[in-house]
């Protein structure tokens, strides 16, 4: 092996990254992916994403929020994943606390581990978190209008996680980021690249912002409602455009949204969230074709149908989410279950498999032998 | 599907682009009263870098016979003095001209002094928050609280047999004084403006990008602040000017044979029942520099105003 590895690198083979210099690497884990992130070839590990009993809670004067309740899934390289959920299920939070973004105070991440690509980044110390933002992590944000900075062209700030993470020259960084612009589709890209975002529309802003996610060519992309605040049609291309480069660069994906059907163009697999935790876990057709948890069937059946009689009003499920503020030992959907069973209001059931592989359910009813079928 | 990328080829046209400070200095150049502001203050600048050469006399040329037929000083328009002399003879224009050099100094240097402490101070509180926000406010409510001009007296009297003291004629020294006292306004104002950028959206943008907070507050928070900022410089000059010529009235900072604007007054107070020219000259300057900077900044504050936007 240690002869293969230094013919390796005699051949010229693994390149070598330069790590930014105001890093202070700390923390034993820190050393590990100092040494992963300075030989690309690696693949230390069997999935790139372990999520583990991860709980993160806000501390606020009313009480402690639950908002992400001991949650565990994994996540292949190149895959893409899906978070489904109302608002304020947790799906954001669980997206923050990927890369310990979480605001503190009031929130922490309490407990759980977090393994991507083999290191535990909740070892890390705050400094060398930030050898993975950005790197190795790209984050697109909900509204384009506001997560651009306004006073910097967008060039600049396409270009300066380059700086950051790749040691690159301003020259040879002005050159990726024009590169850049033009793959997420802007024309002229060479031109725009002193514009501010003001003089970019929504949609094209929006591109800016994948632009800089996958500046450094990550292998997570987090894409958190990438087009909730976009118009219908940009929507499909801005997905299309995540799509595309995601299978390009052969970047995983985890897609945040509350839109069934986009979760269902665009995932392999699905986790559906509710209150903190999640209820339905499995490949994007179990999810949508044989539900077995009765949220899901009450999201899928809120969608508006093309066969809609006219004038029909839009199906919803009952009730509101429950506060999470010291959820109780039941089922956090019990209240609103139209299924709803004595058990359900005494224990919370565990997220167990059902008939098909990685189908993962958290239902009393339908768990073999229940009343739900 | 692929070819989705291409679709907004075709609507953009050649357009040349217009950055944020240009679209601030179209709404600025509408305004009247900042025109003519700015007109003052650039006339201003020109009189204080190039008096020496423009003035009629040199500042500190006396002529006492000239003096003697009127037993004291000269008045306004008369033996080519425009605004006559003092009653050592000495040409009043030319001395003003080379009070505008000081009061132009001191503008400048204070409002130096008032960044250099202002906004770090501010940055820092507004940016960390908790305790640090806590200490370095309470620190400033301690400066704010302190009498403005005793504490500039203090200063001068304590530092004046240092090399600091010397220079610039002592001049320096009185300026940093004023300056020390002034950077409330500004860190307060720093620190708002941070609180309030630093839960946007787009620093959380810089965040997950892995820009450290130095970066953050530096590239991505000030430059936002920046309009703010200015506004508060240019309106806080006439308070350092005004400072300045109290100063010098107290008999503080410019020394014989130099005098600014204060000292002028000062000294023509003595003469205001029969040559008031020699108080209302100087006053004249001072509130002429004091308004037009004051124009100016309102001007500014309109034209960066974001909030006023489309407004007109």
């Amino acid at each position: 092996m240690t002869v293969t590895d230094d013919q390796d690198r005699a051949a010229g083979g693994p390149a070598v990254t330069e790590l930014p210099e105001d890093i202070t690497i700390a923390t034993e884990e820190g050393r590990r992916l100092a040494e992963q992130l300075q030989d690309e070839s690696s693949r230390h590990a069997r999935k790139l994403l372990e999520v583990k009993n991860l709980s993160t809670h806000f501390f606020t004067s009313d009480g402690v929020v639950h908002a992400v309740d001991d949650i565990s899934f994994e996540l292949d390289y190149g895959e893409t994943l899906g978070l489904v959920g109302e608002s304020g299920c947790g799906k954001s939070v669980t997206a923050l606390s990927l890369t310990r973004l979480v605001p503190n105070p009031p929130g922490r991440i309490v407990s759980g581990e977090i393994i991507f690509d083999g290191v535990n980044i909740m070892k890390l110390s705050g400094e060398e978190m930030r050898l993975l933002r950005g790197k190795r992590i790209g984050f697109i944000f909900q509204d384009p209008m506001t997560s651009l900075n306004p006073t910097l062209t967008v060039g600049y700030q396409i270009a300066e996680s380059t700086r950051i993470h790749m040691g690159l020259s301003r020259k040879a960084a002005d050159d990726r980021a024009a590169e850049l612009l033009s793959k997420v589709g802007i024309p002229r890209a060479r031109d725009r690249m002193s514009d501010y975002p003001h003089q970019f529309s929504g949609g094209m802003r929006q591109r800016v912002m994948i632009a800089i996610a996958l500046a450094c060519d990550p292998m997570l992309l987090l894409a958190d409602e990438p087009t909730t605040a976009l118009d219908v049609t940009i929507q499909a291309q801005i997905l299309e455009l995540i799509r595309s480069l995601s299978d390009e660069f052969g970047t995983a994906v985890i897609l945040i949204t509350h839109d069934l059907g986009i979760a269902a163009g665009m995932c392999n697999r699905v986790n559906v969230m509710y209150a903190g935790r999640i209820v339905e876990t499995g490949s994007v057709d179990v999810i949508f074709e044989n539900p077995r948890m009765p949220y899901a069937w009450g999201l899928l059946d809120s969608l508006p149908r093309l066969d809609e009689q006219k004038g029909a009003r839009l199906r919803t499920i009952e009730g509101l989410p429950p506060d999470l503020i010291n959820p109780g030992p039941e089922c956090r959907f019990s209240p609103r279950c139209p299924y709803v069973r004595d058990i359900c209001r005494t224990t919370e059931p565990e997220l167990s498999p059902r008939e098909e592989e990685g189908h993962l359910a958290r239902c009393h009813g339908t768990e073999p032998g229940g009343w739900i079928q | 599907m692929a070819t989705q990328t291409q679709v907004l080829e075709a609507p953009v046209a050649t357009r040349k682009s217009s950055g944020l400070w240009r679209d601030a200095f179209g709404r600025l150049v509408k305004n009247r009263l900042a025109i003519v502001g700015l007109i003052l203050v650039a006339l201003f600048a020109l009189v204080a870098l190039f008096g020496p050469w423009l003035a009629p006399y040199p500042y500190q040329q006396q002529d006492v016979a000239a003096t003697a037929p009127y037993h004291g000083p000269i008045p306004p328009l008369t033996d080519g003095h425009v605004l006559g002399t003092d009653e050592l003879g000495r040409d009043l224009l030319s001395r003003i001209m080379d009070g505008a050099q000081i009061s132009f100094a001191v503008a400048m240097v204070v409002q130096i002094v008032v960044l250099i402490i202002g906004i770090p101070i501010g940055a820092l509180a507004g940016w960390f928050g908790g305790r640090m926000d806590n200490y370095l406010m309470r620190f400033t409510d301690v400066i704010y609280a302190f009498p403005d001009l005793l504490f500039i007296i203090i200063l001068t009297v304590a530092f004046r047999e240092t090399w600091f003291g010397r220079a610039l004629d002592g001049l320096l020294l009185v300026f940093v004084a004023i300056g020390i006292t002034s950077w409330i306004t500004m860190a307060r104002l720093v620190r708002g403006q941070l609180l309030s950028l630093k839960e946007t959206e787009f620093v959380e943008a810089a965040k997950a990008i892995g820009v450290r907070d130095r970066g953050i507050v530096s590239r991505h928070l000030l430059p936002n602040a920046i309009g703010p900022v200015i506004v508060a410089i240019t309106l806080g000059i006439p308070g350092a000017i005004l400072a300045e010529a109290t100063l010098a009235f107290l008999g503080i900072g410019a020394q014989a044979p130099r005098a600014s604007w204060g000292s002028l007054i000062d000294d023509g107070r003595d003469f205001i029942r029969g040559d008031p020219h020699l108080v209302f000259f100087p006053a004249l300057a001072v509130a002429i520099a004091l308004l037009s900077f004051t124009f100016l900044g309102d001007g500014l504050r309109d034209a960066l105003d974001p909030k006023l936007k489309g407004k007109q």
